[in-house]
C-alpha cells in the first residue's frame, strides 16, 4: 500500500499533469474580465466571445481565417536599407528591430499576400500591432507598393488591414515620407480602376490615418477600434478638457460621417466578399459555394454571433 | 527691440553695451564712442557667425522657430503682386492658419498656399499658431483643383508645428482631410514647388510639401515628429529635446542628404530673421529656379515625375 500511495500514485499524477500545457492556455478579457480557452479565442478569431471585444490579431493568423481554405502566397516586399538614420534613443534602433523581429517571429510590421476569399482573387495587407507598434517606416511603405503593384498586375483588388501607433520615428523624416509614397500606391490602383478597401483596426493613429489607411474606396472598422490622427491624450493635454466617451472610437467615426460601416471580424470575411463581388461586377456566390471554403472556426463563430459590445 | 534665443545671450551682451554706448553719445554730442562701438560691432559679427557657423540641430529648430523670423505673410507681400486670398472650404469654415489664393510670381499667375502663425498675440491666436484644422487642408485641396483646371503652377510656402490636436478638428476629420490634400499634391498636372520656411510639423506639412521640388531655407527643419514629442515617448523625457533633434536629422542639410530636400536656400548671416529682406529675395530666386526647370514640360510628365520621385525616396540612407 505505501509503495502504490508514495511511488505509483504520485508518478502516475505527474505523467498526467506533465501533459497540462503551460499557463496561457486561458486569456482574460480586456474588457469583461472573462477567461477564454485559448482554442476558442482562436477560432473566434481573438474576438472575445462574452462581449465581442476585439483583441489584436496576428497577420498571419487574420489571413488564415481570411483566404479559402486558409491558403495564401506571401508578396515579396523588396528589402529597404536597414536603420537608415542609425538611430539611437535609448537604445539602438537595430537592436529594437531585433528584438521585435524576436518575439513577432517576423521580418517587419506588415505581411503581404495574394489567394481568393469566397473564389475571388485578391490582394491583401495587413498590419502587425505587435511589431514595434505596426510602425511604419520604409519596409511598409515598400510592403504596400508591392501590394499596389502585385493588385495592378493581375488585376485583384487590394484589402488593407491597418492598426498602426504612427510613423516609425527612428526612421526619422523617412518615415514621414511613406505618407506620400504609400499615397502614391493608392493612386496606382484608382488609376488602374481597381478597388481599394481598407479595414481599419485597433489602433490606427497617426501619419497612417493620415495617409493610405483613410483613402480606401470602402471604409470599413471593427468595433471600437481607436482610429485618429492625434491621439486622445495628446488632446486632453491641449484642450485640458474631458473628452467625450467614445471619442475617436469606430462608431463614433461612424457618427460622424468618417466611416462607412463597422463590422464585427467575425462577419468580415463575407462582407468583403460581398462588397468585392459587386464592385468588380461579378455574380454573387452561392451559398453553397461560399460554405466549403471556410476554415471550421469561423463557421462557429457565425453560429454564436451576438451584437457587438458598444 | 530684437529676441534672443538662449544661445545668443553672450551676444546680447555686446550688442546691448553698443547700443548702449550709442545711446549716451546721442545724448551727449561731445563723446566721442564710435571706435569702441564698432570694436563691439566686429566683436558681435564674429561672435554671430561662429554661432551660425554651426548650429546644432536643437539651435536649428529654435532659429525656425523664431518669432520674428519671415511669415508666410511676409512671403506673399514681398514676393508676389495682386494677391487675391480665396477662402473656406465650402464644408465649414474658413482655416485662418492657411493663407492662399491667386497671384501673380513674376508677372506670371500662379496659385500661392502656406501656413501662417502671426507675428503677435492677437495674430498668432488668429492664426492658430499656424496649425491647421481639417478645413485649412480641404481649402488648401480646393485652390490646387483650381490651379491645376487652369494651369497655374502651385506654390506652397510650408510653416507649421504640425496639425492642430483639437476635438473637432479630430471630429471633422483631421486625417482624411491631411490624406486628400498628399493625394491631391500628387494629382494635380501643374508644377508644384514647395519652400520650408521654418518649421516642418508632420504630416500638416506632407499635406502641403509633397511637392516636385522642395526647397529648405537653411535653418528650417522637417520632422516627422517635434524632438520634444519624441523625447518624450522615446526617452520617456520631454528635456531630452536635444538629443531627439540631433537623432531625428531634421535639418535642411540632412533632408538634402536624404534626398527629401532638393535645394537649400542660404539665410543671411544670424539666421533669415536678422535680414528678413535678404531672406525673402534668396526664397523668391529659389522658387523661380525651381519652376523655371518644369518650363515646356508636359502636365502629365510634371505629375508622374513627382510620383516617382517619392516612389524613389529613401532608397539611399545617410553616410555614417
Amino acid at each position: 500500500m505505501n509503495w502504490i500511495t508514495n511511488y505509483v500514485r504520485p508518478t502516475i499524477n505527474s505523467l498526467f499533469s506533465r501533459r497540462e500545457v503551460p499557463e496561457n492556455l486561458w486569456t482574460k478579457c480586456e474588457e469583461c474580465g472573462t477567461m477564454l480557452f485559448h482554442r476558442e479565442l482562436a477560432e473566434n478569431l481573438n474576438v472575445c466571445g462574452n462581449c465581442g471585444h476585439h483583441m489584436v490579431i496576428t497577420p498571419r493568423a487574420r489571413f488564415t481565417a481570411l483566404f479559402d481554405n486558409g491558403t495564401f502566397t506571401e508578396v515579396k516586399v523588396p528589402e529597404p536599407i536597414a536603420d537608415p538614420l542609425q538611430f539611437r534613443d535609448q537604445k539602438k534602433y537595430s537592436e529594437r528591430m531585433k528584438g521585435a523581429q524576436k518575439s513577432t517571429g517576423e521580418r517587419e510590421a506588415m505581411l503581404v499576400a495574394k489567394g481568393e476569399i469566397g473564389q475571388t482573387p485578391i490582394v491583401a495587407a495587413a498590419q502587425d500591432f505587435s511589431f514595434m507598434a505596426g510602425s511604419m517606416g520604409m519596409y511598409v511603405g515598400n510592403a504596400i507598393i508591392a501590394a499596389a503593384e502585385e493588385a495592378v498586375k493581375t488585376k485583384r483588388p487590394l484589402v488593407l488591414f491597418s492598426a498602426a501607433g504612427g510613423a516609425r520615428m527612428q526612421e526619422g523624416i523617412l518615415s514621414l515620407m511613406q505618407m506620400p509614397r504609400t499615397t502614391v500606391a493608392v493612386e496606382m490602383l484608382k488609376d488602374a480602376g481597381l478597388p481599394y478597401i481598407v479595414v481599419l483596426t485597433h489602433p490606427t493613429t497617426g501619419g497612417v490615418t493620415a495617409s493610405y489607411a483613410m483613402l480606401g474606396d470602402v471604409q470599413i472598422a471593427e468595433p471600437n477600434a481607436l482610429i485618429c490622427f492625434a491621439g486622445p491624450r495628446v488632446i486632453e493635454q491641449t484642450i485640458r478638457e474631458k473628452l467625450p466617451e467614445g471619442f475617436q472610437r469606430a462608431e463614433y467615426l461612424l457618427d460622424h460621417g468618417m466611416l462607412d460601416r463597422v463590422t464585427p471580424r467575425t462577419q468580415m470575411r463575407d462582407e468583403l466578399i460581398t462588397i468585392i463581388r459587386m464592385l468588380m461586377n461579378k455574380e454573387p456566390l452561392a451559398v453553397a459555394v461560399a460554405a466549403p471554403a471556410k476554415p471550421e472556426g469561423e463557421a462557429k463563430a457565425e453560429a454564436q454571433q451576438e451584437a457587438p459590445k458598444k | 527691440m530684437t529676441n534672443y534665443l538662449e544661445f545668443e545671450k553672450p551676444l546680447a551682451e555686446i550688442e546691448g553695451k553698443a547700443e548702449e554706448l550709442r545711446a549716451m553719445a546721442r545724448a551727449n554730442p561731445e563723446m566721442d564712442i564710435e571706435k569702441e562701438a564698432s570694436a563691439l560691432d566686429r566683436k558681435a559679427k564674429d561672435m554671430l557667425s561662429s554661432l551660425y557657423g554651426d548650429l546644432s540641430a536643437w539651435r536649428k529648430c529654435q532659429v525656425a522657430r523664431h518669432p520674428d523670423r519671415p511669415h508666410c505673410i511676409d512671403y506673399i507681400d514681398a514676393l508676389f503682386t495682386q494677391y487675391t486670398p480665396l477662402a473656406g472650404d465650402r464644408n465649414f469654415a474658413d482655416d485662418h492658419s492657411v493663407m492662399g489664393g491667386l497671384a501673380r510670381f513674376r508677372g506670371k499667375p500662379v496659385m500661392v498656399i502656406g501656413h501662417e502663425k502671426g507675428n503677435d498675440t492677437k495674430s498668432r491666436i488668429e492664426r492658430n499658431f499656424g496649425m491647421a484644422r481639417p478645413e485649412g487642408y480641404r481649402k488648401a485641396i480646393r485652390l490646387m483643383e483650381l490651379a491645376d483646371k487652369f494651369g497655374l503652377p502651385v506654390i506652397t510656402l510650408v510653416d507649421t508645428p504640425g496639425a492642430y490636436p483639437g476635438k473637432g478638428a479630430e471630429e471633422r476629420g483631421q486625417s482624411e482631410a491631411i490624406a486628400r490634400s498628399t493625394e491631391k499634391c500628387l494629382k494635380v498636372k501643374v508644377p508644384l514647388v514647395s519652400v520650408i520656411i521654418g518649421e516642418g510639423g508632420s504630416g500638416g506639412a506632407v499635406a502641403f510639401a509633397t511637392a516636385n521640388r522642395v526647397a529648405m531655407l537653411e535653418h528650417s527643419i522637417y520632422s516627422v515628429i517635434s524632438p520634444e514629442g519624441c523625447a518624450s515617448i522615446l526617452w520617456k523625457d520631454a528635456e531630452k529635446m536635444r538629443e531627439a533633434a540631433e537623432a531625428l536629422r531634421l535639418t535642411a542639410q540632412d533632408l538634402k542628404e536624404l534626398g527629401v530636400c532638393d535645394v537649400v536656400v542660404k539665410e543671411p548671416l544670424g539666421g533669415a530673421h536678422r535680414d528678413s529682406k535678404t531672406a525673402i529675395k534668396a526664397v523668391g530666386d529659389a522658387i523661380a529656379a525651381m519652376l523655371k526647370e518644369m518650363d515646356g514640360q508636359r502636365g502629365r510628365d510634371i505629375r508622374d515625375d513627382r510620383r516617382r520621385k517619392y516612389l524613389e525616396l529613401g532608397s539611399k540612407g545617410l553616410a555614417a
